[in-house]
């Protein structure tokens, strides 16, 4: 059990996805004027990562890895490099039943996640969770733990970064550093805060 | 469209920045600029899938239905970047283990999905082609502005070949800790927004 609690505590403050990888970095500057908005998207990239990566390590470990078609007698087929293709099919996938689920039954929700959900398809911090589980060869139950713990990084980190870009509204930069110079300044601030956690 | 070919190459690579201005496919820009040689194969294959990509997706442009188009420029572009990563992996094995997962993020690199749905979707084969090869001409010119500062102030070398003796090796340069850490990158860009938006004042952000 401990061992799911160092994967959940390792990948929200030390392996921050925004802030330590720079994944997901379009929409994390983007979409981070206000709080309000950067929780929605916050929200939907936590559930999205917690049902897209234990999906495609269940996809790796059953259909892609060698010998993993053992099966049904074919021990030595090797798909790892339709991998990519998969996982962003996956996702797109995820992402479209996500939503029809989430206008059915849960219509309060769906105004929240909603717009942003087509967004993240081809967002950085889904795909990278994905592809740093492959890499790192997660088990079920460890990637199940590392999607959420990713999910909650990059909420933590969105939420936190439109917190500060709200009070920077009454700030008064240079004409050419206002709105997106001003958010990398920041970001970056808080990147280097974030690398305290890790021990640098 | 009224610009010529030579204009479409030029203005995505200055005017119209893909990473300075419109803000697309940061993720990949601050991750691999550690060093000059990990910045320019990231540039090489970024342009390739672009210019690529576009061109085929221009080419079947009237063919694709249009409630299914984000899938199908997805699988084009996943695809080519499936052979590139193949390629990598299979000649320069220690390449691809350094930029680790950012090859296979090319896919959800915006500015490729960006250039597919803004131009290649309405746009001829050949100027989509040449509209990709500017792009990521634009996005490699970033990427090896920032990867020029990192490595020089960071360790001192450019290419792996040493430009600043440092004091480790009896040298004069003490190596600058921060040019290391990737939030460095994140400086720089907004080091250079800020020329940028300087030199052009349309492109600053109303109050």
């Amino acid at each position: 059990m401990a061992h799911y609690f160092d994967i959940i505590f390792r990948s929200i403050f030390i392996e921050n996805l925004p802030l330590t990888y720079f994944l997901g970095m379009c929409t994390f500057l983007a979409i981070s004027k206000q709080v309000k908005t950067a929780i929605g998207l916050g929200l939907a990239v936590l559930v999205l990562l917690v049902i897209t990566t234990p999906i495609n390590n269940f996809i790796l470990n059953g259909l892609l890895k060698p010998g993993a078609l053992g099966w049904i007698g074919q021990p030595n087929i090797d798909l790892t490099f339709l991998g990519l293709l998969t996982y962003i099919g996956v996702i797109a996938a995820v992402v479209q039943i996500l939503e029809m689920v989430l206008d059915r039954f849960l219509p309060g929700l769906y105004n929240t996640l909603g717009i942003f959900l087509p967004l993240l398809t081809v967002n950085c911090a889904i795909l990278g969770g994905t592809l740093f589980m492959v890499e790192r060869d997660y088990t079920f139950g460890e990637s199940v733990a590392y999607g959420f713990g990713a999910g909650g990084g990059f909420f933590l980190a969105v939420v936190l970064l439109a917190g500060i870009r709200e009070k920077l509204e009454y700030a008064n930069p240079p004409a050419a550093l206002r709105g997106l110079g001003l958010t990398f300044i920041t970001a970056g601030l808080m990147a280097l805060a974030f690398m305290g956690l890790a021990g640098f | 469209m009224a610009e010529s070919k030579l204009e479409l190459l030029t203005l995505s690579i200055l005017r119209r920045n893909p990473i300075a201005l419109l803000i697309l496919g940061i993720c990949s820009a601050l991750a691999v600029t550690s060093q000059m040689l990990t910045a320019l194969v990231m540039s090489i294959c970024v342009t390739l899938v672009v210019a690529l990509s576009s061109m085929t997706i221009s080419i079947v442009r009237f063919q694709i239905p249009n409630s299914v188009r984000i899938g199908i420029q997805i699988t084009v572009i996943a695809t080519l970047v499936i052979m590139i990563d193949q390629i990598l992996k299979a000649f320069y094995f220690d390449l691809s283990k350094q930029l680790s997962i950012y090859v296979g993020l090319i896919i959800t690199n915006c500015i490729v999905m960006g250039r597919a749905e803004g131009f290649a979707m309405s746009n001829p084969p050949v100027n989509s082609f040449i509209d990709g090869i500017g792009n990521g001409l634009g996005y490699g010119l970033v990427l090896m502005f920032v990867a020029f500062c990192r490595e020089l102030l960071g360790s001192g070398t450019l290419f792996g070949a040493e430009i600043f003796q440092l004091t480790t090796n009896g040298g004069w340069y003490v190596r600058n800790g921060i040019f290391i850490l990737p939030v460095s990158a994140f400086f720089l860009i907004a080091i250079l927004i800020w020329v940028l938006r300087t030199l052009d004042p349309v492109q600053q952000e109303k109050e």
